[in-house]
């Protein structure tokens, strides 16, 4: 039952913190539109711009891509999971709810 | 495709941070119904998988990627309403810790990418249902459409949004061409991403998978 669970964070675990580094660094298809048609002239800097990891790094180095990739990862489990469990419908026959 | 600030009118920014905010408060509302012991932690996995996945740009042309958006993935797992609270949730930690995607560009990234990516995904998937229910093959081809429809559908919002009140005042049709054509092709990358990931987990828990829930039997019998 929890080896499944156990082995998706594993995978999202390996994708930030090693497959990060692989990942093309071309603007994406949005930033290119923008890009191109000049639009991107009226970007403002990101207020956190000058923040530890901005932009998957760790200030600034891209050497540290993996660490914030594991970072985002054990933050965004942390929330989504106090999120969900705390929302999560509490009544002990779950099984006649469906 | 997170938007920067000040691409987008400060009026039509705060008008789309008010529809982000009510369309995750209603999802908020209605994900409890679609949350217990088992699910609410494959949610947060959900999550996390496509924090994780959106990391990898892929090329798609010389000089253009894409990402991962993750709203059909995520809708066809966990169904739309935490689904788009999974990705609101990728959102929102993408714009404060990693500085990816505007503060007061948040409600249109949320708007796009949340709340229309997800719907159009799960709107998708749910009208080719009978597909998925046909076995790994059809559930393949059910996600690969979804996920291609949320990205060229999320990437129209963006259009949208920039007609009411984009800055620089570009012509809209050279946005549009330009968006809907490289979101094609991104498209393509999601579609395939979220139908490796989808046909992955039904293979092994299809009791995780929202959108084959409640079709076991029928399955089996064959009716």
């Amino acid at each position: 039952m929890k080896k499944f669970f156990i082995g998706f964070a594993f995978v999202s675990l390996l994708i930030a913190g090693v497959l990060s580094y692989f990942a093309s660094g071309d603007p994406d298809g949005l930033d290119k539109t923008v890009e191109d048609t000049g639009i991107a002239e009226h970007a403002q800097e990101h207020p956190f711009a000058g923040s530890a990891f901005a932009d998957y790094a760790l200030g600034g180095d891209d050497k540290f891509t993996g660490l914030a990739g594991v970072l985002g990862v054990i933050v965004v489990l942390a929330v989504s999971f106090s999120l969900f469990w705390f929302l999560r419908k509490r009544s002990p026959q779950t099984d006649l709810a469906d | 495709m997170h938007m920067s600030d000040g691409l987008l009118n400060a009026p039509v920014s705060v008008a789309f941070l008010v529809i982000a905010a009510m369309g995750v408060g209603f999802a908020l509302v209605k994900a409890r119904a679609d949350l217990d012991d088992r699910t609410a932690p494959m949610a947060g996995l959900v999550a996390t998988f496509i924090f994780a996945v959106q990391m990898i740009n892929f090329p798609i042309l010389p000089g253009a990627s894409g990402h991962l958006l993750g709203g059909a993935l995520a809708a066809i797992l966990v169904g739309p309403y935490v689904g788009a609270l999974c990705v609101t949730i990728v959102l929102v930690v993408q714009a404060l810790l990693f500085a990816d995607g505007g503060l007061t560009a948040l409600g249109a990234n949320v708007t796009n990418m949340a709340l229309i990516g997800t719907a159009t995904g799960f709107v998708v998937a749910l009208a080719l249902r009978r597909l998925a229910q046909r076995g790994k093959g059809g559930l393949a081809a059910v996600a690969f459409v979804s996920a291609f429809v949320n990205t060229v559908v999320a990437a129209t919002g963006f259009v949208v949004e920039y007609a009411i009140g984009g800055a620089g005042g570009v012509e809209i049709g050279k946005v549009a061409l330009l968006m809907w054509g490289l979101h094609a092709l991104i498209g393509i990358g999601e579609g395939l991403i979220t139908a490796v990931t989808v046909t992955s987990v039904a293979s092994i828990r299809p009791d995780l998978v929202y959108l084959l829930r409640g079709t076991k039997k029928p399955l089996e019998v064959r009716s």
